[in-house]
């Protein structure tokens, strides 16, 4: 509670009897960006979809302003970003947009679609399938279905994995707004430069457990396998 | 959500077409079974129909859940603040309208095929349509979802669904055998629309409380 | 201590059967109207009890793991539906028998055994569910939420063809096929015999959940060893 956007306590999720993510806990301040690194399979991701209530857990606590992730009201002010793009091939662009629209519940459906199709620059093809669009065009399309109902929590998975520039440019704009108007921004990510560029604080996982979680200090950034070396041990723990 | 299912079948017709294909290609091979001119044609007309329906209706629904697979849209639609129940009655929604528009014209060309006049008893017939398809649509939905990231989902889900459709079909097609049939309607044949109406309250009620396990996976 | 009660159980049964056995066979005379062939009935009906049972069982099972996470719940649940299917089979397989001695024909879609065959037909259905998810948490979660399913269906599944029967009658499997009351021995008999039946499916529940608890263990062991790696 207090200024904590997100509160994680004795997080424990299995697979089976094999725990995946062990004892997390974690405080994210609201307004703050955190970038969660980790190896491949270390939990990030599992971590992000159970703070985006896809994925249940067995023990512990999670709360998104105080409130459980598979809550409507958490659900209502999440965003989450996956690997996928999370838009239908067969619908327009404006089609897509404005389902997504009406699920959160905007209001002002019409205009809101058609004001974030001209922002990611697709108002040109709005009327075209999904199917037919480059791949740039669909980031890009991914991220207005993210962004457009202003989400105060932004949950991100490895958001510029497979990014062009222009998209990379676009998610970077959309993320120092999104700091602007007080959202809480987690993102994980291998890319550690640019997650360190921009992330006020940065957690750590290995393994599943949590090694090092607090501000994101000016020597990270110059040295950004610094953490690495400081906090992770060889082979498991 | 049924909006957006039925705006994208609309516009792709892909399970419409196979699944009206599907039904109509049974119910020529029955032509071939059973002698269609035969006077007892009328007791076998609702099982055949049904029978047709059920499996027709497996194509439908195979495709319910699959569509939200690419580009990951069910993750998207979950993190939303749509309910899971929602989710799945939309989709249920979806699959009804799609499996009555196939069950239409399938009878309109049995009534052709077959010679049977299915317009005695328009109100009970169309009621015993919609109370029936309601209760395969929500099993069709429920369990779509259940196998959606399944590697066998096509033979998965036929599996897991024509044993607890049983009840369901028995009602639909005794009171669908009536309906055709020559007699009139006993008073205790009303037993089968009750059976469809139950079924459907209780199956919409325990997918609803169990939607939201069956898709947080 | 398991495998002492699983071998304790196994024992019981054991003695109980030589007990039952020989009151069947030896005590007991044959009956009027079927002959010799009316003894399967002390296989088919607490088999058809046990199964019917078994399925509620295993319901409360999965309804408890789904409130508790706790696995254990799972693998007694799977293995209390295995045991269960399994009776239910062995009453079904009696009855065909039966009805070919008694009718002369191999089914007689006697309402009874039409519906057990259903619920053998869905809970098959959730065997085979379980046997297409290969992770843990995932496969008891679905499953669990199949079995609730399964079992509302079963009551109803039951009342249903009850009624179509009623509508459509046809030759009914009872040992009462020459109408008035049985022997009351006859009657002990039956119930007397579920009892090593059931202590029989609970030692197999037992073994069965035993080697739950071993994949469990293998499945995650090698989800460490790819963590490792």
């Amino acid at each position: 509670m207090g200024t904590d956007a997100i509160a994680v306590r004795q997080l424990w999720k299995y697979y089976g009897d094999y725990p995946a993510l062990r004892e997390i806990t974690l405080d994210i301040a609201q307004g703050s960006c955190c970038a969660l690194l980790g190896r491949n399979g270390a939990g990030k991701t599992t971590l992000l979809r159970i703070l985006a209530g896809l994925s249940p857990y067995q023990q512990g606590e999670v709360n998104l302003f105080g409130q459980s992730p598979r809550g409507r009201g958490a659900r209502r002010t999440a965003g989450f970003l996956g690997h996928g793009i999370g838009v239908y091939e067969d619908l327009t662009a404006t089609e897509n947009l404005a389902f997504f629209a009406r699920v959160h519940g905007l209001s002002d459906v019409s205009a809101t679609v058609a004001r974030w199709l001209k922002r990611v620059g697709l108002e040109r093809v709005a009327k075209m399938p999904v199917r037919q669009f480059s791949r740039g065009m669909r980031q890009r399309l991914a991220l207005a279905r993210a962004f457009q109902h202003a989400p105060q929590v932004l949950l991100l998975d490895e958001p510029f994995t497979s990014l062009d520039d222009k998209a990379i440019a676009m998610l970077s704009e959309l993320l120092t707004e999104a700091r602007l108007r007080g959202a809480t921004i987690v993102l994980s990510t291998h890319q550690l430069r640019e997650a360190l560029a921009i992330a006020s604080d940065v957690a750590l996982i290995e393994n599943g457990k949590l090694r090092y979680s607090g501000e994101r200090t000016p020597e990270m950034l110059s040295d950004p396998t610094l953490l690495y070396r400081l906090h992770t041990e060889l082979g498991a723990d | 959500m049924a909006a957006k299912d039925l705006a994208i079948e609309v516009r792709t017709k892909e399970s419409i077409n196979a699944a009206g294909a599907f039904s109509i290609a049974i119910l020529l091979i029955f032509s071939f079974a059973f002698d269609p001119f035969s006077d007892s044609m009328h007791e076998f007309a609702g099982g055949l129909l049904w029978i047709a329906f059920a499996f027709a209706g497996a194509l439908v629904f195979n495709r319910g859940f699959a569509r939200e697979l690419p580009n990951e849209c069910l993750d998207a639609l979950l993190s939303s603040p749509l309910s899971a129940s929602s989710l799945v009655l939309g989709k249920a929604l979806a699959n009804f309208v799609m499996l009555i528009a196939v069950e239409l014209i399938s009878l309109f060309v049995f009534g052709i095929f077959y010679n049977i006049n299915w317009v005695k008893h328009p109100w009970a017939l169309a009621a015993t349509l919609a109370l029936a398809t309601w209760g395969i649509a929500v099993l069709g939905s429920v369990f779509g979802a259940m196998t959606v990231n399944l590697r066998l989902r096509e033979l998965m889900l036929p599996v897991i669904i024509y044993p607890l459709l049983i009840p369901l079909l028995i009602g639909a097609i005794e009171f669908t055998t009536i309906l055709l049939g020559v007699d009139p309607i006993a008073s205790s044949d009303w037993l089968w629309p009750k059976l469809l109406l139950l079924y459907d309250v209780v199956f919409t009620a325990v997918s609803i409380l169990l939607a939201d396990t069956i898709l947080v996976n | 201590m398991r495998e002492k009660l699983t071998y304790g159980l196994a024992l019981g049964a054991a003695a109980m059967f030589t007990y039952t056995l020989y009151r069947i066979l030896l005590m007991l005379p044959d009956e009027l109207m079927q002959g010799a062939i009316y003894r399967i009935m002390f296989f088919h009906i607490p088999a058809g009890i046990i199964g019917m049972i078994g399925f509620f069982v295993s319901m409360t099972m999965s309804v408890w793991y789904l409130s508790s996470k706790d696995l254990k719940f799972d693998s007694l649940a799977a293995s209390v539906v295995e045991v269960a299917v399994l009776f239910a089979c062995i009453n079904i397989v009696t009855g065909s028998i039966w009805a070919r001695i008694i009718w002369g024909v191999w089914w007689t879609w006697d309402y009874r055994l039409t519906s057990q065959l259903v619920c053998v037909l869905i809970f098959f259905g959730y065997l085979a569910l379980r046997r297409a998810i290969d992770e843990p948490t995932q496969r008891a979660r679905l499953s669990a939420a199949l079995n609730i399913f399964g079992c509302v269906d079963v009551v109803i599944v039951w009342k249903s063809i009850e009624w179509f029967r009623n509508n459509h009658p046809g030759p009914v499997l009872s040992i009462r096929t020459g109408g008035g009351q049985m022997d009351p021995r006859m009657d002990h008999t039956v119930y007397l015999n579920l009892i090593p039946l059931l202590l029989t499916g609970i030692a197999l529940v037992l073994v069965r959940t035993r080697q739950e608890a071993t994949a469990r263990e293998i499945d995650s062991l090698r989800r460490l060893a790819h963590a490792a790696a």
